[in-house]
């Protein structure tokens, strides 16, 4: 690195930058415009994704049934979209922007190429969206062919998805830059390695996305032909993968609130990155998970891949899983809270938004998410999941009310911190992500509990009227109907609460001034902005409390354990009781 | 092994990390990895013990060739119309045929309890969803592709083949039947 260190940054430099007050980070200007432009962008798509939601809610409640057959699928086509792609991905973007040049006191190398690609993403996003309210491409989510979508929808995605490339090959740019011109010593923050797992994990998709968006929109223009199960392989190896990203950048924002909200402690640099880095191996694997009672495959392909090569990937969550709860009970102890198991639990910060937040994404993505996940990811148990309703159940249990309430956590740090606006409505914000994790849980839970009496996905309406033949479900089906309604239209009232919350801070809000800092009760700002827990810490009381260890976590992922356990083999005594099929 | 640093993860870390963990650490891990290769074994297990594989026989086929076996198995053991759709009963043992397009399921199938049939279903169209209710075993059903699994029924009764996977506006109307006889 000797040539590296002629490398410094030219003084003119120092003027794209700001110093944050609370952190001392270096901030670059148009790093922090790109992710205040991402970010209300990922909002608006949330806004629309969940208007959407509020209409499929209301039309799977057979009560209720509220709207037509072509606008359900209309309507669930528009709430996949917005939400899995559109909403995750541009918030993931603003993410990369801050992981990379914020957290690394670094520039953005190419400010132009920046907003090249969030004009592309933007024009991508506005393509797709039009052509769906047209109604010219009723196709769902997975636009499956021979299903067939207008040209322009299948244009829109790869645009699209040609931004989202520019901005991860941006990342990997700022982080040779902030090496080379050693804008930090050591190696990469943990949060930042976090990112660039994510990064590394989008650029595969995205390579997965190209091929099978491209020949998918020659053969849109009936100049190709494509195989559907050829189809199918390659969009899950996409649209599976896309689900990892969420998941590393969900992880990499648990160990960020960690930090920030209690002074959560990294246990152990090598494992948690070494199980960063089992994500990248093993992620894209997963596209089997959608294929494991598929024609076009046999045992031991679906085996070996649905468990990503023996569930390395699986261990890679359980380690997290572990990790994160026990760093930040190792940071609460080193605060003073070293009472019993769990004093640590019961003192901490429970009316930051922030850090309920995040306790509330790793409980649900972990006991609900992970645990339903993995099992009907089980080759032969897959038989009594695919297709059901057990399916938006688990998933959204993981990137609803995993990923997307931590992005919602995140947000009330991002707001001062980067939008330096204190927090509009900051009561409700206290109960935002509460009100959403406990509406996500109740929804998900009901649609899980009608997938197991064989309730079907993606399915305008369970009375069959019209059918050939009736199909009656056992009536605690219609108790699980409404449980559904009722938790999705909580889980949606908090959605718009939180949009309310960040249009109103964003535009209208209390500029936070610096000497603002200094006043402890100061309202709309979370505690850890107020005052940021210590980040590092050394000398004896820190070996005192390292040999104790994380005592009241042992016991929160014991319990995680048994519950998995019981959920996997009761799942396997279920479907021994079915027909011989083989 | 104890350590007297600790950081955050928003801190760089300086000089080597590469450090052994501490013991309850080490201990999750180990616990956690036995757990993923006691999942893993599971599926392998379940070909050797279990009752319910998705492996089949699996082949690629055209939908004119597959409609005219369909037709040809119709033909041959037609025992009466449901709905206006042929009611089908093959001896034991037989290949049983079964077709989905947009909107509906051909023939309705009578079998056996305790009888072993294998059954082929493909799409004469898009992808449709073979979800047998209410006992709940779901299969994709992927145009091009003859997908045939051996079944054997364990109990008589009406079960009721539901479309599980998005095919149009019709999709919710797309049910099929098979009768269980003692």
């Amino acid at each position: 690195m000797t040539t590296a260190a002629a490398v410094k940054p030219v003084d003119a430099l120092k003027a794209i930058f700001r110093k944050c007050p609370v952190t001392g980070l270096k901030v670059d200007r148009t790093a922090e415009n790109l992710i205040k432009f991402n970010a209300v962008v990922a909002v608006v798509c949330l806004l629309v994704g969940v208007l959407a939601a509020i209409g499929l809610v209301l039309t799977r409640w057979q009560a209720v049934h509220l709207l037509p057959a072509h606008l359900y699928y209309r309507f669930l086509t528009a709430h996949g979209l917005n939400m899995l792609i559109f909403f995750i991905l541009f918030f993931e973007m603003a993410i990369l922007y801050f992981a990379g040049p914020v957290l690394l006191n670094s520039r953005l190398p190419l400010p132009k190429m920046g907003w090249v690609a969030f004009v592309l993403m933007v024009v991508g996003m506005l393509m797709v969206n039009v052509m769906v309210f047209a109604g010219k491409a009723d196709v769902l989510f997975t636009s499956y062919p021979p299903l067939r979508a207008d040209p322009i929808y299948y244009l829109g995605v790869i645009l699209f998805a040609v931004g989202a490339i520019l901005v991860t090959t941006h990342f990997f740019m700022a982080l040779v830059v902030a090496k080379r011109e050693k804008t930090y010593t050591g190696s990469m923050p943990l949060v930042t390695f976090g990112g660039l797992t994510a990064a590394i994990i989008a650029a595969i998709s995205l390579i997965h996305g190209a091929a099978t968006y491209i020949p998918t929109f020659l053969w849109s223009l009936g100049l190709i032909e494509i195989d559907p199960q050829v189809y199918r392989l390659l969009f899950w190896a996409l649209g599976h993968s896309t689900q990892q990203i969420n998941v590393s950048a969900m992880v990499a924002i648990w160990y960020f609130l960690g930090a920030v909200t209690v002074g959560g402690v990294v246990l152990n640099e090598k494992i948690s990155r070494l199980a960063f880095v089992l994500y990248i191996l093993f992620i894209s694997m997963a596209s089997a998970h959608h294929l494991l009672v598929d024609p076009g495959f046999g045992p031991a392909w679906k085996v070996w891949n649905t468990s990503y090569a023996m569930y390395l990937a699986v261990l890679a969550s359980m380690i997290h899983g572990f990790t994160v709860p026990a760093g930040i009970e190792m940071g609460q102890r080193l605060r003073g809270f070293t009472k019993g198991r769990f004093e640590w639990l019961r003192k901490a910060p429970w009316g930051d938004p922030g850090f309920s937040g995040l306790v509330l994404s790793l409980v649900i993505f972990g006991f609900l998410g992970g645990i339903t996940g993995v099992t009907i990811g089980t080759e032969q148990i897959n038989i009594i999941a695919h297709n059901t309703l057990r399916i938006p159940g688990h998933f959204h249990t993981t990137v609803v009310g995993g990923t997307a309430l931590s992005f919602m956590a995140v947000t009330y740090y991002v707001l001062p911190l980067i939008f330096r606006k204190r927090v509009s409505f900051w009561k409700l914000a206290q109960i935002q992500p509460y009100l959403f994790g406990v509406g996500i849980v109740v929804m998900s839970m009901s649609m899980i509990f009608m997938g197991i009496f064989g309730m079907p996905r993606r399915h305008w309406d369970s009375s069959f009227a019209g059918a050939p033949f009736p199909v009656e479900f056992h009536p605690v089906v219609q108790v699980f109907q409404a449980t559904f309604g009722i938790g999705g239209l909580l889980a949606a009232t908090a959605v718009l609460i939180f949009v309310l919350i960040a249009v109103t801070s964003v535009f209208f809000g209390k500029r936070l001034e610096e000497a603002d800092l200094k006043n402890p009760n100061l309202m709309g700002v979370p505690q850890g902005v107020l005052k940021l827990p210590p980040q590092a810490h050394e000398g004896a009381h820190v070996a005192a409390v390292h040999v104790a260890g994380a005592r009241g976590t042992v016991i929160l992922v014991g319990i995680f354990l048994a519950c998995f356990a019981l959920y996997f083999f009761t799942n396997w005594k279920i479907l021994s009781f079915l027909w011989k099929v083989g | 092994m104890s350590v007297d640093k600790l950081h955050s993860g928003i801190v760089a870390p300086q000089g080597v990390w590469w450090k052994p963990a501490a013991q309850q650490e080490r201990v999750w891990v180990t616990v956690a990895f036995v757990w993923c290769m006691i999942l893993f074994a599971s599926m392998p297990f379940w070909h050797f013990k279990g009752g319910q594989n998705p492996s089949g026989i699996r082949a690629k086929v055209a939908a004119a060739d597959f409609q005219a076996r369909t037709d040809r198995f119709v033909k041959e053991y037609q025992v009466g119309t449901d709905q206006g759709i042929p009611v089908v009963q093959a001896p034991a043992g037989s290949d049983l045929y079964l077709i989905g397009r947009m909107w509906s399921w051909y023939p309705v199938l009578k079998l056996k309890k305790g009888t072993e049939y294998t059954l082929h279903f493909t799409s004469m169209d898009v992808n449709h969803g073979l979800s047998l209710f209410p006992i709940n075993l779901n299969f994709q059903v992927v145009p091009g592709y003859d997908y045939a699994l051996r079944v054997v029924p364990n109990q008589s009764g009406e079960f009721k083949i539901i479309c599980n996977e998005f095919c149009g506006i019709g999709h919710h109307t797309m049910v099929g039947k098979i009768i269980v006889e003692d």
